[in-house]
């Protein structure tokens, strides 16, 4: 097993080798001349000329790649073109509000996707399994900010239930130990601003959780169909077990396998949603981050946000892999 | 023969599947008894209706479609028809054990066979994890799995096909049942490994007394370890009796075609006869016999009159029209 995950580690090296040398061509492939494009068309020739010395855009581009390269290595992912930030404290700073809203996202699509999946497949053809599956069918269409904007018209302009924009409330204190607010206020036994953590985080979560929910849960239902079906399932039955052993052990663990790969999957692609979800309720995450630095052409920061994204992506997928053989104890480590 | 009363009694009993198609009368009167200690073979070809008798006894019965529509089955003179799921659960796998034809897929392979056994045995046993545990190595090492505590931890996948049916046995002898019911636990193994399940399940039955019900499409089977045998055909029993008076006397003219199709060392150079044509469509069976289409000695009647189970001969029964004028007493209808 250990010696699986340090290979697969190695093997990451090319991966990440391939994204970096993507995210640095990003800024030569757009058409037109990077510098201009940050600066504007007003831009005067002085000024061109001290930000391509600044980015170093006059260098062949392999030594710009090396340089790229060897600052990323030391963690240093240059600076704001607008700001003048440095990129890797900002990222560092908006990350755990990014990273918290996806868990939660897919904690809710993980939980709910897996449960519908399992009664609907349980209840073929049940009312139960009819709603849920139309309602998964418009989940998966749903766009994310139509949903977003919606909930946020329904709860928080008309009902005024839920907070519409930010992480936390200004009123309330809460002493960051790991900047993942709702961990946080756990630690600290901090209930109002669990409370309110909470509120902030369910409308967003529920927005960036719907696709995948809707995902997880058709996966679920056609996969625990399909296992039901199979002998093991009648040598369960005919051993006597409960019900509830049957469906939630021996069917489950099996039919779990190929959903987990789509959470892998879905998990990768939340950090792009989160970029619609994070802008629509202003959460200040790296998501929101990418967008701004998009609309500002700062191209500095979307390379550097666009490489942790990816780096972030490769490192679920290793996830999901160590954990399928976990799940499946049919495959070996070699 | 031994003369106890029977531990099984199934009576007429009839499981259909209502299908969008139409109404499958898969079992259709099956009629049979077994009694301690004894084998009973049910044969019949692929598709007769022997696993769906199996599974309608366990009431394990896919519902909808399926619907046992009439009959008994008699458990210790009781009537397993008529108990809820829950008794049902108390019986399956405590009373009455099944085991499969196809071991590869029959044991979950995300498991390990220890949690596999051990769960079968805390479910219907008062014991302990660790005493659970220890009944299952005892069991492997009666079903003669070599280091058998080493092994509680595999996974299925790392058994071969004739060791895995050896744990599928262990599995079901867990709770000492009074009836082992096997549905074609031979078929998917080499014939080696066949003549060893079929020796060990002898001994097994020697050792620890249970019913064996052994369904089979194999009369070769039936020959080496059953006392009775039920033939199916169509979801009907056609011929039901002792081994030596099938073997010595067989009446059927199905029962005659499977026999001809056992290939024989002393008659090497004749060829084999296999039954002609296929098994009709339970959906929608023929007025009449329903082995008449494919019945060499069919006559007219055949097609039009559907025969009973009659007794022909001393505990002989049979089901044909080439038998009835002889009636002697009918057991059926
Ligand atoms: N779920 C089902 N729906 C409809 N027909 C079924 C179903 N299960 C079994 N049958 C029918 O019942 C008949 C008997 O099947 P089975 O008992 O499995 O035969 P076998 O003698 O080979 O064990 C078959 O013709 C099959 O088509
Ligand atoms: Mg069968």
């Amino acid at each position: 097993m250990v010696k699986y995950i340090l290979r697969r580690l190695v093997m990451l090296i090319p991966v990440l080798l391939g994204v970096s040398i993507l995210t640095f061509s990003l800024i030569h492939l757009i058409p037109g001349d990077p510098a201009k494009s940050m600066l504007g068309e007003k831009s005067t020739e002085s000024q061109l000329e001290q930000l391509r010395e600044e980015l170093g855009l006059n260098d062949p581009y392999i030594v710009q790649y090396g340089r790229f390269a060897g600052s990323i290595l030391q963690g240093d992912l240059g600076e704001s073109v607008k700001s003048k930030e440095d990129i890797s404290i900002e990222i560092m700073n908006r990350l755990p509000a990014t990273m918290e809203l996806t868990v939660f996202a897919m904690v809710l699509a993980i939980s709910i996707g897996i449960l519908a999946g399992v009664i609907a497949a349980v209840k073929q053809y049940s009312w139960f399994d009819n709603l849920s599956m139309t309602g998964a069918l418009f989940g998966v269409s749903l766009p994310i900010f139509w949903l977003g904007l919606m909930m946020i018209w329904f709860f928080s302009v008309q009902l005024n239930i839920l907070p519409a924009s930010g992480r936390i409330s200004n009123n309330i204190e809460l002493n960051s130990i790991t900047n993942f607010y709702l961990l946080d206020s756990i630690i600290t036994g901090n209930w109002a601003a669990f409370k309110d953590v909470l509120s902030h985080l369910i409308m967003p979560g529920v927005a960036l959780g719907t696709i995948p929910m809707a995902i997880i849960a058709r996966m679920t239902r056609s996969s625990m169909l399909e296992v039901m079906k199979q002998d093991y399932i009648r040598t369960a039955n005919a051993k006597g077990l409960a019900r509830h052993l049957i469906v939630f052990q021996h069917a489950l663990k099996n039919a779990f396998l190929p959903v987990l790969t789509v959470i892998g999957l879905q998990f990768g692609l939340l950090l792009g949603g989160a970029v619609l979800t994070e802008t629509i309720f202003s959460w200040p995450g790296i998501g929101r981050y990418v967008y701004l630095a998009v609309m500002g052409r700062d191209y500095p920061v979307v390379q550097s946000t666009i490489l942790i994204i990816a780096v972030i992506f490769v490192i679920v997928n290793l996830i999901t892999d160590i954990l399928y053989k976990y799940f499946d104890p049919r495959i070996s480590y070699d | 023969m031994k003369e106890e009363t029977p531990i099984l009694e199934v009576k007429q009993l009839h499981t259909h599947f209502f299908t969008k198609a139409g109404v499958v009368k898969a079992v259709d009167g099956v009629h049979f008894d077994i009694k301690p200690g004894e084998t009973l073979g049910i044969v019949g070809e692929s598709g007769s209706g022997k696993s769906i008798t199996a599974m309608s006894i366990m009431r394990l019965i896919p519902s909808p479609p399926g619907k046992i529509v009439d009959g008994q089955v008699l458990f210790k003179g009781e009537n397993l028809l008529n108990k809820s799921e829950k008794q049902m659960r108390k019986i399956r796998g405590k009373e009455i054990s099944m085991i499969f034809q196809d071991p590869m897929t029959s044991l979950n392979p995300v498991f390990t066979i220890e949690k596999q056994m051990v769960e079968t045995i805390l479910v219907h046993e008062n014991l302990n994890k660790q005493q659970a545990r220890n009944r299952a190595v005892e069991l492997l090492e009666l079903v003669g799995i070599p280091e058998a505590r080493g092994r509680l931890k595999n996974y299925p996948h790392e058994f071969s096909g004739g060791m895995r049916q050896r744990v599928m046995i262990a599995m079901a002898l867990a709770c000492n049942p009074e009836v082992l019911i096997a549905d074609e636990p031979t078929t998917a193994l080499d014939v080696t490994i066949q003549a060893q399940i079929l020796e060990l399940l002898a001994k097994l039955q020697k050792e620890l007394g249970m019913a064996i019900i052994m369904i089979t499409h194999d009369l070769g089977v039936v020959s080496e370890v059953c006392d009775r045998v039920m033939v199916m055909y169509a979801g009907k029993p056609v011929e039901y009796t002792d081994k030596k008076s099938l073997f010595k006397q067989p009446k059927h003219p199905y029962t005659l075609g499977l026999m001809n199709s056992i290939p024989k060392i002393s008659a090497k150079k004749e060829k084999l006869e296999a039954i002609e044509g296929l098994p009709p469509d339970l959906r929608a069976l023929p007025g009449g016999c329903s082995f008449a289409p494919r019945c060499s000695q069919a006559t007219e009647i055949c097609l039009t009159t559907d025969p009973v189970l009659i007794e022909h001969g001393n505990n002989h029964h049979v089901r044909c029209l080439l038998y009835e004028e002889e009636t002697e007493k009918v057991v059926s209808e």
